[in-house]
């Protein structure tokens, strides 16, 4: 297993903890040292988690840090290679035979490929990150076709020949966990379960997303939004909800509400379900005060 | 890989430690292994942490076992013998207030959850699955799971007589076979897909007669069929899916047995199905699946939490089935308040009292409706 030298600077899991927080993300020591052991050893890095603990904001900030465009791959139902590698473009194609009259044209040429995310990623592997978003959303004939794609880095074109990757591109993984992933794809990759980020973490990234927020209220919306996600809710607030609440709040306040009223009041910002809301209800105001202390 | 034909020594107490890993049940392929030889060196390792996280990130056990690593990692690398259990795994829920509900001692406090005083006090009670007896049943289930189990209609295309979209790809193909002459246009049509499937499955004392062949019946189901998730409920809540993929019955039966420890005990149906709505990544296995709810509805708890789960699992369920052996009587009408309550959410009200009549329930899916 090659190490890779186009980490170039960065020789630590502390060195690229360091460099991501220049990116605006604040790592910690696990996910550091996932990201750098992919990077080092050449292999896709597959981060898991709960929705909202920054999962694709972890493949921007390794995009950033390694000075390369980020090539974003949405998974969905029914995602099939048309859409992941490679289309032709089929009306230029039939346009093409038609004004060729008699002449011999090639229709399999450069000029009627589509490159999508797969293919666009390894035809410039040292310019690129691929993320692969939510994985757990494709299905499963998918995720075979990518464990063949993640294991050689090459593509099989059948009119035109096989594609291969001059280095390993590096590739980020991100699934959401609403569906046990392959055995298989977990073995080639890289792995890193996100958890929520402590409470210490999470107030410093709600002040880094949002400038107007002042420290009092980043920690007291990081210490309501941790006792939110220990309760029974059908979906827990995450990092991106509680900076958006720390900011509507201050919006509030600056607007001349009340603290604990302003924080109430732009209880929608974290919690997005209406049973969820029913449910905290009666105990919001002393969760708030508990919180707010 | 360097093809060097023996490892450093160093390397023999790291290969030792993947061993103990899969002694334990993780799994972990050689690939893996080298991986993390390799994570090790580039770490340095400059302290023990560095070797933990590079067993996280390159043997990648799964999250909810995440506290068995640790303890066994503790165990090879700093010799701690207080090794008691199996450690927690998340796929278990335990209920609240559990062991009011039925007539099982009382239980050890939360401090000591892991520890065997709990297990103790919980009375485990490992159950062995006798052979089916109920063969016919399964064997029809395995036949003809493929064709009749419920299906939606997917997301992928397949080429079709009739569709909503131009096949491009295939019409071209023929365009240059014909030499630019368009004689038809291809169609593609959305492919049918099969099902999610949620088992839910009463392990209480009241449905003890009938727990073991259940069992034996969602293992049948998942082996026949993809998508299919089985849970199990008394005084704990508890995902055996994982258990009942192993291929052979008595096997995953085991497997199974194991890992669900409130065999025979209360049930408070109502606690466990809220809490099965509440972890997010459980509730998401009923949307849109065909559910079925394998129980006799004998609450001891409150009715009215009882309703409410169900309700909110019926809207979010494709259909929603509760199979339940009191319905075995033709005549039958619910009688106790539970089952009363919830008679108007669910879509089937049915006989649960013999693997033949699930069976049937199960195969009659295909054709019926959303609800």
């Amino acid at each position: 297993m090659a190490v890779r030298s186009n980490i170039v600077g960065i020789d630590s899991p502390e060195a690229l903890e360091k460099a991501l927080r220049a990116a605006y993300y604040l790592a910690d020591e696990g996910i550091a040292t996932a990201a750098y052991l992919a990077l080092a050893l050449g292999k896709p890095l597959l981060l898991e988690g709960s929705p909202g603990v920054g999962k694709t904001e972890a493949a921007k900030a390794v995009a950033a840090v390694l000075g390369r465009r980020l090539i974003r791959l949405q998974c969905y139902e029914g995602i099939d290679a048309a859409a992941a590698l490679y289309e032709w473009n089929y009306p230029r194609q039939m346009l093409a035979i038609r004004q060729a009259g008699d002449e011999s044209i090639d229709i399999y040429g450069e000029t009627f490929l589509i490159e999508r995310p797969m293919l666009a990623a390894l035809r410039a592997p040292d310019s690129a990150v691929l993320l692969i978003d939510e994985i757990d959303r494709a299905d499963q004939e998918f995720e075979a076709f990518l464990l063949e794609f993640l294991s050689d880095f090459q593509i099989s074109i059948p009119e035109r020949g096989t594609v291969r990757a001059s280095e390993r591109p590096v590739v980020v993984l991100t699934s959401n966990r609403t569906r046990d992933l392959h055995e298989a794809l977990r073995r080639r990759c890289v792995y890193h379960w996100i958890d929520y980020p402590t409470a210490e973490r999470e107030a410093r990234i709600v002040m880094m997303r949002a400038s107007s927020v002042a420290e009092s209220t980043a920690r007291a919306v990081v210490a309501a939004v941790g006792k939110l996600r220990r309760e029974p809710l059908s979906k827990a607030p995450g990092i991106a909800e509680a900076v958006d609440w720390a900011e509507a709040a201050t919006l509030l306040h600056q607007g001349g509400a009340r603290w604990p009223d302003a924080f109430k009041r732009s209880i929608g910002l974290a919690l997005k379900d209406e049973e969820d809301l029913r449910f905290i209800a009666p105990r919001l105001d002393a969760l708030l005060a508990e919180a707010a202390a | 890989m360097s093809n060097e034909p023996g490892l450093p020594r160093a390397a023999g107490v790291f290969i030792s430690f993947v061993a103990l890993l899969r002694a334990n049940g993780f799994a972990v392929a050689p690939e893996q292994t080298v991986a993390f030889l390799a994570a090790i060196e580039l770490l340095g390792p400059r302290s023990l942490e560095h070797i933990r996280r590079a067993g996280l990130a390159t043997l990648a056990p799964p999250p909810e076992r995440r506290s068995t690593y640790d303890r066994l990692f503790d165990i090879h690398f700093q010799g701690r013998q207080d090794f008691v259990g199996g450690g927690e795994d998340e796929e278990i829920v335990r209920l609240q207030e559990e062991g009011r509900g039925g007539d099982e001692p009382l239980l050890a406090d939360e401090a000591n959850e892991s520890g065997l005083a709990a297990a103790r006090a919980e009375a485990l009670v490992e159950r062995r699955f006798a052979q089916s007896l109920t063969g016919d049943a399964l064997r029809r289930l395995t036949r003809e799971a493929p064709r009749r189990l419920p299906k939606r209609r997917g997301h992928r295309r397949m080429r079709g007589r009739r569709g909503p979209w131009a096949d491009l790809r295939r019409t071209l193909r023929e365009i240059v076979r014909t030499d630019g002459e368009m004689l038809r246009l291809g169609r593609l049509k959305r492919r049918a897909r099969p099902r999610k499937m949620l088992v839910l499955i009463d392990v209480s004392g009241s449905m003890k007669a009938r727990t073991e062949e259940n069992m034996t019946l969602a293992h049948a189901l998942l082996q026949a069929a993809a998508n299919i998730e089985v849970f199990t409920f008394g005084t704990r809540l508890t995902r055996v899916t994982r258990a009942l993929r192993l291929k052979r019955r008595e096997q995953a039966l085991n497997a199974a047995a194991h890992l669900v420890s409130d065999w025979d005990g209360g049930t408070r149906i109502g606690d466990a199905l809220q809490a099965f709505l509440a972890v997010p990544r459980f509730a998401s296995y009923a949307r849109g699946a065909a559910v079925m709810v394998i129980s006799d509805g004998l609450e001891r708890g409150d009715p009215s939490a009882m309703r409410d789960a169900v309700a909110k699992l019926s809207r979010s369920a494709w259909r929603l089935s509760w199979l339940t052996p009191l319905a075995a009587s033709p005549g039958f009408q619910p009688q106790t308040e539970a089952l009363v309550a919830i008679q108007r959410l669910v879509d089937d009200l049915l006989d649960g009292g013999s693997s033949a009549a699930i069976v049937s329930h199960l195969l009659s899916l295909g054709q019926r409706r959303a609800a």
